[in-house]
Order: structure tokens, then C-alpha cells, then sequence
């Protein structure tokens, strides 16, 4: 496929690596969070923490949408889905989300409406192909997605559809790496930022991570190369003594961001005082709700959820591990409580997030120790 | 006790936890439980084996066909349902699918496929051009595929306790004497092949229900595997030692339960998985990765190195496995992980699907 073979060659894949091996201090180990699941997910499908030195770590950050979704939202979630009325769509990578007692493909099960759906666009189309149902959509993820539930909505608004409705639980990506910069026992030595949600907000909210917490940040792309060309990019910055936030994917990301985007999000969306993450607890401002203008439109206002916080267990130590202070293993739970099947923790939840991904593959590391 | 003796100590209990037989403790039924990954492997080894088999059974093997043996012949016996959603795809049907299915379960086991029985769960209200159609299928299928059907059985149930028709056929095979295969029998050094192209079926069938509005034009594989196997048995005879249709969850989950089986590991070089431009560029804007993608007439095989080539060769000689590849081999560490040396040049874990997002392709 043209246009994006160009970014998986795996020669260059290897040139790179050669001269990430060279940017590195003898004796001196880095540790690099990539914030954004898109990362991960690319890290893991091209083996490209297989191609780095065993002293540069790639840590898995907070930005997978569906696995900061704590159980509580996934409880209100269910609570909604199970009204006689309600046909329930969401993303399908949010059906298998564990709540307290259930996930939403369970909810199914037992009989509930649920329907997975692409685009929040689809569960419009729903809406207006059954005006005897409420139709109410599941929306989560951070400022990548936030504009299509945000235009979804105005479309909504605009044809006057009353059977519509959305329980908000987009997220914004600043708070939660603020709060894990703020930890005094921080172990990262640079971030690699995230690609999609900068095409929406730009460069500039960035900046206070090398200017506050003086630790590199470089925005990047998805394919292989643009990964393995950001990571050499902050480390060109550890050795040369920069630090600053530089932007790898200019093909795409705007410095500015999309300013379009942002009007229709600020239209439709207001600031949560306080938004709960799975594994990191409360954050403030850390999430949108439905601005006054939509609040007709606010699923948890028109069926009233429960909104019952249901506490992380005490034990789950996901936040130490995002913040690299421990390794997955380490945890109390990890293995025993906490497993794929079971998960507790956000790192657990999803395939790509770090005890997940260490609970599969943690014996292809100890295979690697025996060659 | 040092850090490296605690990492090991803790993934020594998952790797225990991970040997013992799964045990089946959900409330109810979804649609994971179908899916052919971890809940389906749940079910089948929690509930279903310990249930109807000791652990010495025929049915505990998890073949594709369980082999029993009357007053000296080795016949193979196996069953599969039907409920794919649409009834008809590009390249085929769930007619055509239902015969090739069974076929195919039997074919793989080293079984020539003797004959099948057809049963029907009609829907009330389903168009008899519907029914029609489909019978057609099933006797055209059935006659490219050289099987007599020889049973069946029809059901009506009410409006809405089926989507349409569900069909199930059941089949009986003569073993083969060349054969000598076992989903157990992966041996270090064994080379990995593929008998063509894989992810049509599932992609055309993900395409057909047009929830993704993209057009493109991709037939499902679905077809008799017999040719395939029959050339494999007599290339490699008994250095031919496991074969699998890769259905439901595709590839990587069938190499997942094979190197369970065997106690083995297999490397997967994902750049010789011969996968066709359309199939890559639909799961590439999907994000679905071809390897997990179901097929119809595709199945993997285990050779032993000696015989690889002349079996590529032959595979390669039958109408419709022109692109069979090797793609992997089989190693001994370590047991039970599928690891893939990826077309970048990293490796990875290709690990079984804990669910499917996409229901109802068989």
C-alpha cells in the first residue's frame, strides 16, 4: 500500500536502531513513556520494543480510552442499557469493559439492547430508524474523538431528534500526565506524545512538560518508523542536554491543531470538576460533560444513573506502574487477583495495556534470556 | 530472595494457572463464548469435554473429527452448525458453507469425506426462493465436494427464534491410510505451510453486511479442502503430521491450540503469510489483523522438515493453493506461544482472541 509501506521498511527500522544504540550513555537506562494506546498498540504489532536496547523501556501511558473507564461508568453504563426502552450503542472494544459485577456484552446477554456501533454518526441513523426507542451512545475517548460525538450531537440538536441521547466520558489527556509528572517518585525520562489527539489540540498544550517538569516531548506518528524516529529524537534531546516539545508527525499535526475541532468541542462540551480514572483515581478537569446548550441531550440526565463510585481495590497498583516505579510483576495483585480474564486494574483491561501485555508475553522475555 | 528470583517465582504461578484445564464459571452465555478464542476454549474445555469424555476419550483430542474404529475400518465422524449472517456472500452461501465445512473438519482429519447429513432450522415466513436457492447450493457443493447426502432433518420454529435458517451437517469419512495426523504430533523443526491466501472469507463477509459502507471486491475462499489434503498425503505420507482448516479466528487461533496440543512453540514470519492487497488494505483501515480472520478453504499443515518441499510443490499443484507458503516453522521453547517475527523485523506474541468483534461469520 502505497503511502504507508514507506514507514514499515525494515531496513530503515534498522538504521535506526543503530543509531538509537549510538545516541545511548553507557551504563545510564531510559525510560519512555509513549501516552497514547495507538503507540502501544503499534509498539506491539511490529516488535519494535524487540528492536531497542535492553536499557531503553518503553512504558505504556494512561491514553488507552477504554481502559481509564472506571467501573462505576461501566455500571451506568449497564444500568441505562438494561431500561426496557433504551437501544445502547457503543464502540465494540468497550463491550468487554469490566464494571463491578458485569460487562456490557454480559448486560447483552441478559437481555438488554445493546448494539455495537463504528461512529456515533451510526447511532443516529438508529435513532431516526426506530422513533419509538431511546437511543443512547456510549462515548469515550480523548480529544480524538471528542469533535465527531461533538458534531454527532449537533446534528442531533439541529433535526430536533428527541430520542437521542449520550453519556459523556470523553476525557482530556493533559490532567492525567500532569498528575503522573506531579508524583515525586516519577521514574520517565521523556515522553512520546500523542499523534491523533494533537491533530485536534496541537503542539502548545504540551509545552509544560519540558518546562515544568523538564522532560522531553516528541509528537508522534503511528507507523513503525515515526515511532522509532521519536524515540531517537528524545534521546538526541537527553544527550544534547535539550529539552523542549518537537513534533516528528508535522505530515499531519498542525502546530496550532484544528481549531475547528476545538470551536464545536467548546460549543457542545464544559469541564467536569472532577472525572474518575480507572487506576489513577480522581482527576480534576480531567473530563467533559454536555455543555447547558445539550443538556437535553445528557443521557445521565434524562435516565438519572446511579453514578455510584465503585473503588478501585486497594491492592491495584496500576498507578505506580504508569509511573514506572514498579514493574507489572511487582504488583500485589498481579497474576493472582488481577488477570486478563479478571482484570482489576486499567493495565490489566486492555490487551495493550502493560501488566496485560506483561501477563501474555512476559515469557517471551524470559525465552530471549535463554538463547 | 533478589528481584530476578521473585519475577520468576510470580511467572512461574501464571504459567501454572495457565496449564490447568479452564473452568467454566460464567453466569451466562455471550457471544464470546462462540467467538473461538479463550471463552470458546472455556467452554468446550470446562464443560463440554469433562462432561461426555474421559481424559483418554476420543473427543478430549479436540481434532477437527473424532476417529473410531468398527470391525477394522477407521471411519472419522464430525458435526458443524450454520448461522452466518447474510445468508449469501460474494463466493458464496451458507449452503456451500455448510457442506465444505464438514468436509473440511473430516478432510483435515485425513479422512476422505463419504458422506453427510443436512438438517434445517427454518425460520416461519422465510421465502421459499430463500429455501430454494440454498437446497441448490447444498447439492451443488456436495457434488463438486464428491460426498452423498445420505440424512436429514427439517425444523420450523416461530418468528424470530431463528434469523432466517440455521443449518447443521454432520459427516463421516473413511481414514485414510497414508494419514497419520494429530493436532498432538508438532514436532520441533516441523515447517509451518498455508494452502493460499488467508482472511477472504472473513472479509467479504465483514464487507457484505456493508456496516463499514466500503466497497471493494473480495469472494469468500469457501471450497472443498479434499484436493489439498490428498496431495499433502501423498507428497509427505506420514512426515505430514497435523493439518487444521483455519475457521473461526483464522490462523492464529489455529496455531494457538495446535502448539498447546503439542507442548511446542512456533515462529511465524509474517512476511511470507501470503495475504491478497484487498484482504490487507480492508483490515488494515478495520484494524483487524488477517491473521485472526476466518476462512472457509484454507488450512494450515505441519510438515516434517524433509518433506516440506516436495509438499509445497504439491500443494501448489492443486486448483486454487497456487500461493501456498511456507510460513514458520515449529521450535521446542518456548511451549505453547505463537510468536511472529514481524515483516518490520521485531517479534511478538500472536496470542489466542479473547473475543471476536465480529459474530455470526460461519
Amino acid at each position: 500500500m502505497k503511502f504507508v509501506d514507506e514507514f514499515r521498511n525494515a531496513q530503515l527500522g534498522q538504521v535506526l536502531a543503530g543509531e538509537i544504540l549510538a545516541e545511548l550513555e553507557a551504563g545510564r537506562s531510559y525510560k519512555i513513556m509513549e501516552v497514547c494506546g495507538g503507540h502501544t498498540h503499534s509498539i506491539y504489532k511490529y516488535g519494535i520494543d524487540d528492536l531497542l536496547p535492553d536499557n531503553v523501556e518503553l512504558v505504556h501511558g494512561p491514553g488507552c480510552p477504554v481502559c481509564v473507564i472506571p467501573m462505576g461508568r461501566v455500571d451506568d453504563g449497564i444500568a441505562v442499557a438494561r431500561r426496557e426502552e433504551v437501544i445502547f450503542t457503543c464502540f465494540g472494544d468497550m463491550l468487554r469493559v469490566p464494571g463491578s459485577e458485569y460487562t456490557l456484552l454480559d448486560a447483552k446477554a441478559q437481555g438488554a439492547d445493546v448494539r455495537m456501533v463504528y461512529s456515533p454518526l451510526d447511532a443516529l441513523r438508529i435513532a431516526r430508524e426506530h422513533p419509538d426507542r431511546e437511543v443512547v451512545f456510549f462515548a469515550i475517548g480523548f480529544e480524538t474523538t471528542a469533535p465527531s460525538t461533538a458534531l454527532t450531537l449537533k446534528r442531533a440538536k439541529a433535526e430536533g431528534l428527541k430520542n437521542f441521547s449520550c453519556i459523556c466520558n470523553h476525557v482530556t489527556i493533559v490532567p492525567p500526565l500532569r498528575a503522573l509528572l506531579e508524583s515525586p517518585d516519577l521514574r520517565l525520562d521523556g515522553f512520546i506524545g500523542p499523534g491523533h489527539v494533537s491533530t485536534i489540540v496541537g503542539a502548545r498544550p504540551f509545552q509544560f512538560i519540558p518546562f515544568d517538569y523538564g522532560r522531553p516531548v516528541v509528537i508522534s506518528g503511528f507507523e513503525p518508523l515515526d515511532i522509532l524516529q521519536s524515540i531517537l529524537m528524545i534521546l538526541r534531546q537527553l544527550s544534547s542536554g535539550r529539552c523542549e516539545v518537537e513534533n516528528q508527525y508535522t505530515r499531519v499535526v498542525p502546530g496550532e491543531g484544528n481549531p475547528r475541532a476545538l470551536e464545536v468541542m467548546s460549543e457542545v462540551f464544559e469541564l467536569r470538576p472532577h472525572f474518575e480514572w480507572r487506576g489513577l483515581g480522581f482527576i480534576s478537569q480531567s473530563a467533559l460533560r454536555l455543555s447547558p446548550a445539550y443538556r437535553e441531550l445528557d443521557a445521565e440526565e434524562r435516565f438519572g444513573v446511579p453514578g455510584v463510585r465503585v473503588a478501585d481495590p486497594k491492592a491495584c497498583q496500576c498507578g505506580e506502574v504508569l509511573k514506572g516505579v514498579i514493574k507489572p510483576w511487582e504488583c500485589k495483585v498481579f497474576g493472582t487477583a488481577c488477570t486478563p480474564e479478571h482484570a482489576i486494574g486499567t493495565c490489566m483491561v486492555s490487551p495493550e495495556g502493560a501488566c496485560a501485555a506483561y501477563y501474555n508475553y512476559g515469557r517471551v522475555a524470559k525465552e530471549r534470556e535463554v538463547v | 530472595m533478589n528481584a530476578t528470583d521473585r519475577e520468576q517465582r510470580v511467572l512461574q504461578i501464571i504459567e501454572t494457572a495457565r496449564s490447568k484445564r479452564p473452568r467454566f464459571r460464567d453466569e451466562r452465555i455471550t457471544l464470546a463464548h462462540g467467538a473461538g478464542g479463550k471463552a470458546s476454549q472455556t467452554l468446550i474445555e470446562g464443560l463440554l469435554v469433562p462432561a461426555f469424555a474421559a481424559d483418554s476419550g476420543t473427543l478430549a483430542t479436540l481434532g477437527d473429527a473424532g476417529l473410531i474404529t468398527a470391525n477394522g475400518a477407521r471411519l472419522a465422524l464430525t458435526t458443524d452448525s450454520f448461522v452466518v449472517k447474510p445468508l449469501r456472500f460474494p463466493g458464496g452461501s451458507i449452503g456451500e458453507l455448510a457442506v465444505n465445512g464438514t468436509v473440511n473438519d473430516l478432510a483435515v482429519s485425513g479422512a476422505r469425506p463419504l458422506a453427510l447429513s443436512v438438517s434445517m432450522i427454518l425460520e416461519e415466513g422465510l421465502e421459499s426462493h430463500v429455501l430454494r436457492d440454498e437446497v441448490e447450493a447444498i447439492a451443488n457443493a456436495a457434488a463438486a465436494a464428491e460426498v452423498e447426502i445420505v440424512a436429514g432433518d427439517t425444523k420450523v420454529v416461530e418468528r424470530g427464534a431463528a434469523d432466517q435458517m440455521f443449518l447443521t451437517t454432520a459427516g463421516i469419512g473413511l481414514s485414510d491410510p497414508r494419514a497419520s495426523v494429530s493436532p498432538s504430533a508438532l514436532a520441533p523443526g516441523d515447517q509451518l505451510l498455508v494452502s493460499g491466501p488467508i482472511g477472504e472469507h472473513g472479509t467479504a463477509i465483514m464487507l457484505a453486511r456493508n456496516e463499514f459502507e466500503l466497497d471493494a471486491s473480495i469472494e469468500s475462499d469457501t471450497c472443498s479442502l479434499w484436493p489439498a489434503v490428498d496431495a499433502l498425503l501423498s507428497a509427505a505420507g506420514a512426515d505430514l503430521h497435523c493439518m487444521r482448516d483455519a475457521t473461526r479466528g483464522g490462523v492464529a487461533s489455529v496455531l494457538n491450540e495446535l502448539v498447546r496440543a503439542s507442548g511446542v512453540a512456533v515462529t511465524v514470519r509474517e512476511a511470507d503469510v501470503p495475504v491478497s492487497p484487498i484482504v490487507a488494505a480492508a483490515s488494515e483501515l478495520l484494524g483487524i489483523d488477517p491473521m485472526y480472520v476466518a476462512n472457509e478453504g484454507r488450512l494450515v499443515a505441519a510438515v516434517a522438515p524433509q518433506a516440506a518441499d516436495q509438499a509445497l510443490a504439491a500443494l501448489r499443484s492443486v486448483n486454487g493453493c497456487e500461493q501456498a507458503a511456507v510460513i514458520g516453522e515449529v521450535r521446542r521453547e518456548p511451549p505453547g506461544m505463537v510468536l511472529v517475527e514481524t515483516s518490520f523485523g521485531g517479534k511478538r506474541v500472536m496470542d489466542q482472541l479473547v473475543g471476536d468483534p465480529l459474530p455470526r461469520i460461519c
